[in-house]
């Protein structure tokens, strides 16, 4: 069989996925699989009746919803003509999401100022062009608005300096 | 009548009310709310204006701001964005042929051919003028339909919610781009992750995985800012920068009396069906423009001129995009009910500021519901006298370059996640989404029928499990006779599911689609 269409392929196999990992983690590991390894892999959770549903019965149905969905997508890419998945441009998806991080767990340790430069020149270099000195102008300038409006005028608890500078310039 | 006076001036008053601030030590008395308002079109604008970034994203990035405001203003600000924006997008389709919004992308069509003749001054003023017009009428109309909509859904049980929330569902799939499969497993998919949590029912820990950050949901502002935010700055970086501006054409700003002639009618046309448009679920702005769009085409006996420039091509969408914003309010006013990804946000809004949104809210916060109201006539008035005098600014800013814009975003985006819990889990959370976003994008699958279903998937559950523990188990209470509101939805769902299956109306959808994505290209 010719897969006509990449892009529902792909999709098709997303949608088996999730449905299948959501019924699979509601309903819990199956008997015999318990049995042969002696051990309860996945808890799961109560499946309850029509009245009474439990915890596990709304998402069982979706998730089996899910992956009957993801079935007919797979059937449309081998019968429909459709396109192919346009190319993943990894360099500004790595930058991006690298820098949304670097903030996030740098923000405790680090500051807001280091933070936030550090989001700003790790997303720039995801772009097109990456002029340092514009850059540099750049993050001055959202640092300088960032602590006055979210932390001065707004009062977020972010810490201003590093942890190990014992007293902040920044007041 | 006499009582739709009387609460709008309840409204008024409450927009208008005098409140003590203390803001960086000094306690001053203003106008606090109509002073949120403002702050709110304005930005509304300045988003709409600039491509690349768009109300879902703002909302949701402004939304941890306003947890320390009083319910009304932070509600009164969100929606200033939301119809804001409306009017900021259009400035960017008329003069640099790149919708700012994804409403204005037939503005785009007519309004830039009117700029490039010389006249893009009045198509400005035509758009904004039409917005006005649409604002003030439907905003009169959300006064006046909410309260008896809300009396009727008082009545509604559980099955009764239950199958509303499957035809919001479903129209926004109908509305979806691409694949009718692909956009309801998208629907199911947002459904599934907003169980992610601690159930109510039994209090188990679902798909949490022991992450203690889980406990209580993914936070919905998390997903629609991976999904919308973050998705759409890699998405637009995988493109080429180029942008044409008139900026030096924008001389005379007033239409000729020949202009005046032909934009009335198309303005009257636009505001009725974006008005009626803009209350369907899955409905609002996007759908009133392209709707009022085809049908002045239809209808009006300048169509050979539409796509050269002419005047109806700005009147009738503009009008009816700000019509649909406004009356989109409705289902989420008086039944609690998002239409849209916009109005999701604003559910998520109430509900952090304790107010479970519903038809209860106009009885038991009249000053809420008719001060937003109220808010809204404003911000359109607020929004035509300064837009019109500040264009000059709005297109300076239209030439500040992506490469600064999406750093700048991306740092107020990550700020307003990570102060949701002051955790960097949020921010880990949302990057996933970012990268969940472009995949589907990738893959052809729209993430905003996606974020319905998560707005809407413990609210279904919930009365899913009501409506069956009221008929002891019977599925069929969803379509008995005794239930005729409950069957109604659910068989116009299903008729809505048929129609938009048929050969013939897919292919006139996707034709459709196509002509929006053409120059909904961003920067």
């Amino acid at each position: 069989m010719k897969v006509k269409s990449q892009q529902d392929l792909w999709a098709g196999l997303m949608f088996v996925g999730f449905g299948v990992f959501f019924m699979v983690v509601a309903l819990g590991t199956p008997e015999f699989l318990d049995k042969l390894l002696g051990t309860r892999l996945i808890p799961g959770y109560q499946m309850g009746s029509s009245v009474r549903m439990g915890p596990a019965y709304f998402p069982v149905m979706l998730g089996g919803l899910l992956a009957f969905l993801g079935l007919l997508v797979l059937v449309d890419a081998a019968v429909e003509e459709g396109p192919k998945v346009a190319k993943f441009n990894f360099r500004p998806l790595l930058f991006i999401l690298a820098s949304s991080l670097a903030f996030a767990y740098l923000l405790k340790p680090l500051g807001l100022v280091l933070a936030a430069v550090a989001l700003v020149f790790i997303s720039a270099y995801g772009g097109h062009e990456f002029k340092w000195k514009e850059v540099a102008i750049l993050s001055v300038a959202l640092v300088i608005f960032s602590v006055l409006v979210f932390v001065k005028a707004l009062v977020l608890p972010f810490p201003i300096c590093p942890d190990f500078i014992e007293i902040c310039p920044i007041r | 009548m006499e009582g739709i006076f009387g609460n709008l001036a309840i409204g008024f008053v409450e927009v208008f009310k005098l409140q003590p601030i203390t803001l960086a030590g000094m306690t001053l008395t203003l106008p606090f709310n109509i002073i949120m308002c403002l702050i709110g079109v304005l930005l509304g604008t300045l988003i709409g204006v600039l491509p690349g970034i768009g109300p879902v994203a703002t909302i949701a990035m402004l939304l941890p701001v306003t947890f320390n405001l009083s319910p009304i203003a932070a509600l009164i600000m969100l929606a200033g964005i939301y119809y804001g924006a409306q009017y900021g997008g259009s400035t960017t389709a008329i003069l640099v042929n790149i919708p700012g919004e994804s409403s204005s992308v037939v503005t785009c069509l007519d309004g830039y051919q009117m700029a490039r003749q010389g006249r893009a001054g009045p198509a400005l003023a035509t758009a904004a003028l039409a917005s006005f017009f649409a604002g003030c009428v439907s905003t009169l109309i959300v006064a006046l339909f909410a309260p008896p909509l809300a009396e009727v859904a008082l009545k509604f049980g559980p099955a009764e919610y239950f199958s509303l929330m499957v035809l919001g569902l479903v129209s926004a799939v109908v509305l979806a781009h691409g694949s009718l499969i692909k956009a309801i497993a998208m629907v199911i998919l947002g459904l599934l992750l907003g169980l992610v949590g601690t159930d109510v029912n039994s209090g188990v820990l679902r798909f949490a995985f022991g992450i203690s950050e889980l406990a209580d949901g993914i936070g919905f502002v998390t997903v629609a800012m991976g999904m919308f935010g973050i998705a759409e700055i890699i998405g637009n970086l995988e493109q080429k920068e180029h942008r044409e501006v008139f900026t030096s054409k924008v001389s005379h700003l007033w239409p000729t009396k020949e202009d005046w002639k032909r934009l009335w009618k198309p303005t009257l046309r636009g505001t009725a069906l974006g008005s009626a448009l803009g209350i369907l679920p899955g409905g609002g702005a996007l759908l009133a423009s392209f709707g009022a769009y085809t049908l002045e085409k239809k209808v009006s006996k300048y169509s050979h001129e539409f796509g050269k420039g002419a005047i109806e091509g700005v009147a009738a969408p503009e009008s009816a995009n700000n019509a649909g914003a406004q009356t989109s309010f409705i289902p989420l006013l008086t039944l609690g009910i998002p239409s849209n990804a916009v109005m999701a946000l604003m559910i998520g809004a109430m509900m952090i500021q304790g107010i479970a949104p519903g038809p209860q809210v106009m009885t038991e916060r009249p000053q809420l519901f008719w001060g937003m109201i109220a808010s809204m006539w404003m911000g359109n008035l607020m929004l035509v006298v300064l837009n019109l005098p500040l264009i000059g600014m709005w297109i300076k800013l239209l030439t500040v370059p992506y490469r600064i814009l999406y750093p700048s975003i991306l740092l107020f985006m990550a700020i307003g996640v990570f102060s949701i819990s002051n955790q960097p889990f949020d921010c880990f959370l949302m990057a996933c989404f970012g990268l969940l976003g472009y995949v589907c994008v990738k893959l052809g699958c729209e993430p905003a029928p996606m974020i319905l279903g998560f707005i809407l998937g413990p609210l279904m559950e919930e009365n899913l499990r009501r409506a069956m523990l009221l008929s002891r188990g019977d599925p069929f209470v969803f379509v008995s006779p005794s239930k005729p509101i409950s069957l109604t939805f659910l068989v116009v769902s299903a008729a809505l599911l048929v129609i938009i299956a048929l050969p013939a109306l897919r292919k006139k959808r996707e034709e459709v689609f196509v002509a929006e994505e053409q120059p909904a290209h961003h920067p």
